[in-house]
Parts: structure tokens; C-alpha cells; sequence
């Protein structure tokens, strides 16, 4: 039984970490996902980023 | 007891992990977002020469506006309208569209505000900004 004790204020964390994360908006991934789309958007090349383009499309 | 609670464990670390999986990124691939997209690239052609002639600027929620409509020929200053509040509709709807994409239609007045910044900090040099203290270039 003593391990209840243990466990329970775990589970509450974990419990109230998943509503945190849930509630609050995830603003990096926003404004990537905002880059994403104006890139497209706006056509624009990505010639400062050489690493990561891709040759031919 | 001790399997209610391994089984309770279990349940919640498969729940956190959903959930920092659903955190990670915003779910932008959908065809409702595709579509307003592909129709915001289509009419960018039209508007792009509007955006570096100073005719058409960037506004801080998000939008665009006509700034100078001096500068266009009489005869296409309907039509710059006409792209601007189609343009608008098209914005409106896709923070709309990703905000309910990801289950959140709460979300909506911020990815418009991160939407805001990043149109502006992506704008080519040249183009007009309108903030609180009025048209400044870029």
C-alpha cells in the first residue's frame, strides 16, 4: 500500500502535463508551420538555406 | 491494486506521449488548407507587382490593404480590390481552417498573429507594412 503514495502524485503529474501541453498553444510549431505555407504561398527560394534544398523538383 | 495502478501508469504515458506527438507540429496538410493555399499562390502572381509598386501593403492582423491607390491605373483599381478582399477572405479562412485542422478553433486569433509576423518578416524588401504608427517600408 505504501507504494500507492509513491505512485499517485506521478500520476497527477503526469495527468496535469498532458492538459498543460494540451491547452497552450504550441507557438514554435505555428510559426513553422507559417513559414511552411508563406514559402509556398510566396514562392520563395530557400537559397540561404543551401543545406536543406533539394536540386530539382 | 497493483495491476489497476500499472494499468493506470500505462495509460498515462501512452496519453503523454499522444499528446507531445499532437504538440510537435500543427497538422497543415489538410485539403481544406491545400485548397486556400493553392488559391493564395495562384492569385500571389497578380498581387506581387501591386506589393513592390507600394499599391497594396501588409497589415499587422494578418492582412493586406490597399495603401496607394493613386499608383494603379484607373482602369485596374477595381481589380486590385477586388484581389485584396479576395485575398483577405482567403487569409481569414486558412487560420480558420488550420485552427479547426487541429482540433482547436480557440487557436485561430493566435496563428493569425503568428501568421502577422512571419508575412512581415518574409516580405521582400520594399514592401509596405501598416502598424500603429502608420505605412512604413520595409
Amino acid at each position: 500500500m505504501r507504494k500507492v503514495w509513491m505512485v499517485l502524485p506521478l500520476a497527477a503529474f503526469a495527468l496535469t502535463a498532458c492538459v498543460t501541453i494540451n491547452i497552450y498553444f504550441p507557438a514554435a510549431a505555428a510559426e513553422k508551420a507559417a513559414d511552411k505555407i508563406i514559402e509556398e504561398v510566396w514562392q520563395i527560394q530557400q537559397s540561404d538555406k543551401p543545406a536543406t534544398v533539394k536540386e530539382a523538383k | 491494486m497493483k495491476t489497476l495502478l500499472k494499468s493506470l501508469l500505462a495509460l498515462l504515458a501512452l496519453l503523454a506521449v499522444f499528446n507531445v506527438y499532437a504538440a510537435a507540429d500543427l497538422e497543415v496538410n489538410t485539403p481544406g488548407v491545400n485548397a486556400i493555399k493553392n488559391s493564395m499562390q495562384a492569385r500571389h502572381g497578380q498581387l506581387s507587382a501591386y506589393y513592390a509598386s507600394g499599391a497594396v501593403g501588409l497589415t499587422m492582423d494578418g492582412m493586406i490593404a490597399v495603401r496607394d491607390a493613386g499608383s494603379v491605373p484607373l482602369a485596374a483599381r477595381q481589380a486590385v480590390n477586388a484581389l485584396v478582399a479576395a485575398e483577405n477572405q482567403d487569409r481569414s479562412a486558412l487560420y480558420a481552417e488550420i485552427a479547426n485542422a487541429n482540433g482547436h478553433p480557440e487557436w485561430q486569433a493566435e496563428i493569425r498573429s503568428t501568421f502577422a509576423q512571419r508575412w512581415v518578416q518574409r516580405a521582400q524588401r520594399g514592401w509596405w507594412v501598416l502598424s500603429n504608427d502608420g505605412w512604413t517600408q520595409k
